[in-house]
C-alpha cells in the first residue's frame, strides 16, 4: 500500500512536471491577454526538437537548449502573426498545432525511419537529494526526480514574485488588462505581448521535451496528446496565478499517474477507460472552476494603436 | 437572367488564391530544404488527385467528410462559439451509424441508409450539444472542453470495438467493428471509381447550410449572435438556446460526415477511424470564408490533397503528414491576409491618392 502511494505520489509530480513547465509560461502570456491554444503544437515541436538536439549534441541539457529555440522561434510567427498582424489567436493557434504535427511527423520519419528501433539519446537522469530522498513515503516521491522537476516546481515562487512584485509583471498583468492606458504611460502593449508570447514559446518547449526525455527516452507521433490544452486548462483552473496553476497540474497530472497505476495494477479495467481519465478530470476541473475570477480584460483582444 | 459579375466577387477570390499559393511556395521551400524534388511531389501529388476518373472519385470522396466538418466549423463559429470538437463528433457519429448500420436486417436498403445516416447525424449533434450546455451552466471554455471530449469520445470508441460491438470473427487482430449490412452501403456513382453517394449528400448539407443561415429565423438570430451578443440580447432573443442550436447543428454536421464516411469508404469502425477530418474541416471553414460555396471547393481542394499525397508518399517516399504542413500555411495565410493586402502598399497609396486628386479637379 505504502509502495503504491510513494510510486503514485512519484508518478503523478513526474505527469504534472511537462504541464507545470509549459503552465508557468502560458501563463504570462495568458496575462497579457493572449489565449495561446498552439501550446499543444509548441510542446510537440519541443518534444522533437529535444530528441533530435540531444541525438546531435550527446547533451540532454544542449538538447533541451536546441529545442528552447526553435519552438522561440515557432512562437515568433505565433507572435507576427497575433500581434503584428491582429490575427485571431485560436485561428492562428489551430494553424500552429497543425503545423506542428505535419512537421515533426514528417521530420521524425526523416530521421529516424518509420520502424527501427528509437535512436538512444542523453535524457533526463533521476537525480536523489542525499539525505531527503530517504524520508519515508514521500523522500522517494518528492525528492527522487529529475533535476527538471526540482527546477519547475522551485520556479513557482519565482514566477509568483515575478508576477506581483515587479516591474514585469506589472507590465504583463497591465497590459493584459488595459492595453489603451498602459500605451498612454508610454508602455509597448506590442512589445510586451510580444516578449510573453516568446517566453511562453519557450517554456512550451522545455515541457515538451520533459514529456520526450523526462518521462520517455523517445518520441512518437502526436505524442503530447491534448497536454497543451490541459496547460490551458490549468492556467484557466488555477485562477491566473502561480501557485493556482501548480496545483492544477498536480491535480490533472494525477489523471495521468492514475492511468498508469490502473494499466499496471488493475487488469480488469479495460484501458481506454484510464486513458480518459486525465481528459474527464480535466473536463470536470474546467467546469468546476465557474469563473470566481475574471480572466484579464483584454483577453484575446488584438491591440490596435490609435 | 444574366449574372454581371462585380469587381467585388473576384476580389473576394484573391486572399485565398493567394494564400493557397503562397503556401504551395513555402511548402516548396520547406520539402526543397529536406531534400526532396518539389516539382516531383506536387506532380505526384495532382496526378493522384485529378489523373484519372477513379482519382476524381477518390479526391471527391476525400473531400465529402471534410466539407461537413468545415459546415461543423463554420455553422458554429457564425453563431460565436469555437467548435473544435468536430473530431469527436465525428467518431460518435460514426459509433451511432455503426450500431444502425450493423443491425436491422431485412429493412430495405432507402429505409435503413436514411435511418443510419440520422443516427450518425444525431450521434454527433448529441455530442456536440454537451460542449454547449457545459458552455451555458458552467461557463466553461469550448477551446478546452472540445479537445478533452475528442480524445474521450476516440477512447470510447476504441472501447466499443474491442468489447460490446467486436466483430469476433474478424482475422485481424486489430479491434474493428463488424462491417455494415450491405443494405446500408451507400451505392457507387460512377462503376470503377470507388465514388459513392456521399458527394451528393455533402452538397445537400451545404445548400441546407445557405438556406438556414440566410432565409430562417434561427439561422438570422445565431449569425446576430455570432456578431454581437449584446446586440442580440437587447433584440430579446434568447442567447443560451439558439447557441445550444447552433452547436447541436455543428455536430450534427460532423456526426453525418462520420456516418457517410463508415457507409461510404470504411463500412467497420477501427481505430483511427478518421484521418484527423475534424481538423481538416478548419481549414476548410477559414479557407472558404465560411461561405457555403466556399466551404464546397475548398472541401474539394483538402480531398485533393488527400487523395493526392498518398500517390506522392509512394513516388517520392515523402510523408502524407506533409500535407499537414501545407494546411496551416494556407490557414496561417489566410488569416493574416492583411500582409498580402496591395491596398496598404506604397504604390498602390500613391496611385489611389492621384487617383482621388484628379477625381477632385474634374
Amino acid at each position: 500500500m505504502i509502495d503504491t502511494i510513494t510510486s503514485f505520489l512519484a508518478s503523478d509530480i513526474r505527469t504534472a512536471t511537462p504541464l507545470l513547465i509549459a503552465g508557468l509560461g502560458i501563463l504570462f502570456s495568458s496575462r497579457a491577454g493572449i489565449v495561446n491554444v498552439g501550446t499543444e503544437g509548441f510542446m510537440l515541436v519541443g518534444a522533437l526538437a529535444g530528441v533530435v538536439g540531444s541525438w546531435l549534441t550527446n547533451s540532454s541539457l544542449l538538447g533541451s537548449l536546441f529545442a528552447m529555440g526553435v519552438t522561440v522561434l515557432l512562437a515568433a510567427i505565433f507572435a507576427f502573426f497575433v500581434v503584428y498582424l491582429r490575427a485571431d489567436q485560436t485561428v492562428v493557434g489551430v494553424a500552429i498545432n497543425t503545423f506542428a504535427l505535419g512537421a515533426t511527423t514528417t521530420l521524425n520519419r526523416i530521421l529516424f525511419g518509420m520502424n527501427t528501433s528509437p535512436p538512444l539519446i542523453n535524457v533526463f537522469d533521476v537525480v536523489p537529494i542525499p539525505g531527503l530522498s530517504k524520508i519515508p513515503i514521500i523522500g522517494d516521491a518528492l525528492f527522487s526526480q529529475p533535476l527538471l522537476t526540482y527546477l519547475a516546481f522551485l520556479s513557482v515562487p519565482i514566477a509568483w514574485f515575478v508576477m506581483y512584485k515587479t516591474h514585469i509583471g506589472l507590465k504583463v498583468r497591465a497590459v493584459g488588462e488595459n492595453p489603451r492606458a498602459c500605451d498612454t504611460l508610454g508602455i509597448s502593449v506590442t512589445k510586451v505581448r510580444t516578449g510573453a508570447i516568446l517566453f511562453s514559446g519557450a517554456l512550451a518547449g522545455l515541457g515538451g521535451v520533459f514529456i520526450s526525455m523526462g518521462q520517455l527516452s523517445f518520441f512518437t507521433e502526436d505524442m503530447v496528446s491534448g497536454r497543451g490544452y490541459m496547460v490551458l486548462a490549468a492556467v484557466v483552473f488555477g485562477r491566473n496565478n502561480p501557485v493556482g496553476v501548480m496545483l492544477a497540474t498536480l491535480i490533472f497530472g494525477a489523471g495521468d499517474a492514475l492511468m498508469y497505476q490502473i494499466q499496471a495494477a488493475m487488469s480488469g479495467v479495460p484501458y481506454q477507460f484510464s486513458m480518459m481519465l486525465p481528459y474527464l478530470i480535466t473536463l470536470i476541473a474546467v467546469c468546476a472552476f465557474k469563473s470566481k475570477t475574471r480572466p484579464p480584460a483584454a483577453t484575446g483582444i488584438p491591440y490596435v494603436k490609435e | 437572367m444574366r449574372s454581371k459579375l462585380k469587381p467585388e466577387k473576384i476580389f473576394q477570390l484573391y486572399f485565398p488564391i493567394v494564400a493557397i499559393l503562397a503556401a504551395l511556395l513555402l511548402t516548396a521551400i520547406v520539402i526543397s530544404v529536406m531534400g526532396f524534388n518539389f516539382v516531383e511531389a506536387i506532380q505526384a501529388l495532382f496526378v493522384g488527385a485529378f489523373g484519372s476518373l477513379g482519382a476524381i472519385g477518390e479526391t471527391l470522396n476525400k473531400a465529402t467528410p471534410v466539407i461537413l466538418t468545415g459546415l461543423s466549423y463554420a455553422i458554429a463559429q457564425k453563431c460565436g462559439i469555437i467548435n473544435l470538437g468536430a473530431e469527436g463528433q465525428l467518431y460518435m457519429g460514426a459509433l451511432a451509424a455503426t450500431i444502425v448500420g450493423t443491425n436491422l436486417n431485412g429493412t430495405p436498403s432507402v429505409i435503413h441508409i436514411t435511418i443510419t445516416l440520422i443516427a450518425g447525424f444525431l450521434g454527433g449533434a448529441l455530442y456536440g450539444i454537451i460542449v454547449g450546455l457545459l458552455k451555458n451552466l458552467f461557463d466553461a471554455s469550448e477551446l478546452i472542453t472540445t479537445i478533452m471530449l475528442n480524445y474521450i469520445a476516440m477512447a470510447f470508441c476504441g472501447w466499443c470495438i474491442s468489447f460490446p460491438l467486436k466483430d469476433t470473427e474478424a482475422t485481424s487482430n486489430f479491434p474493428q467493428s463488424r462491417a455494415v449490412l450491405e443494405s446500408v452501403q451507400l451505392p457507387r456513382l460512377i462503376s470503377g471509381t470507388r465514388l459513392h453517394a456521399g458527394i451528393i449528400l455533402a452538397v445537400l448539407a451545404i445548400v441546407f447550410y445557405y438556406v438556414f443561415l440566410k432565409y430562417t429565423k434561427k439561422g438570422f438570430e445565431m449569425r446576430t449572435i455570432g456578431l454581437s451578443r449584446s446586440v442580440a440580447q437587447n433584440a430579446g432573443m434568447r442567447l443560451s438556446t439558439t447557441s445550444l442550436l447552433a452547436i447541436f447543428i455543428a455536430g450534427g454536421f460532423a456526426g453525418l460526415g462520420g456516418a457517410i464516411e463508415l457507409l461510404g469508404v470504411q463500412f467497420r469502425l477501427i481505430n483511427a477511424f478518421s484521418l484527423n477530418f475534424g481538423f481538416d474541416g478548419i481549414a476548410v471553414a477559414l479557407l472558404g470564408n465560411s461561405n457555403a460555396l466556399g466551404i464546397g471547393l475548398s472541401g474539394i481542394l483538402f480531398g485533393a490533397l488527400r487523395s493526392g499525397s498518398n500517390r506522392m508518399q509512394m513516388i517520392t517516399k515523402l510523408p502524407v503528414a506533409v500535407i499537414y504542413m501545407i494546411q496551416s500555411f494556407i490557414i496561417l495565410f489566410v488569416i493574416g491576409r492583411s500582409m498580402f493586402d496591395f491596398r496598404k502598399l506604397r504604390v498602390y497609396k500613391r496611385f489611389a491618392k492621384r487617383k482621388m486628386l484628379q477625381g477632385e479637379k474634374t
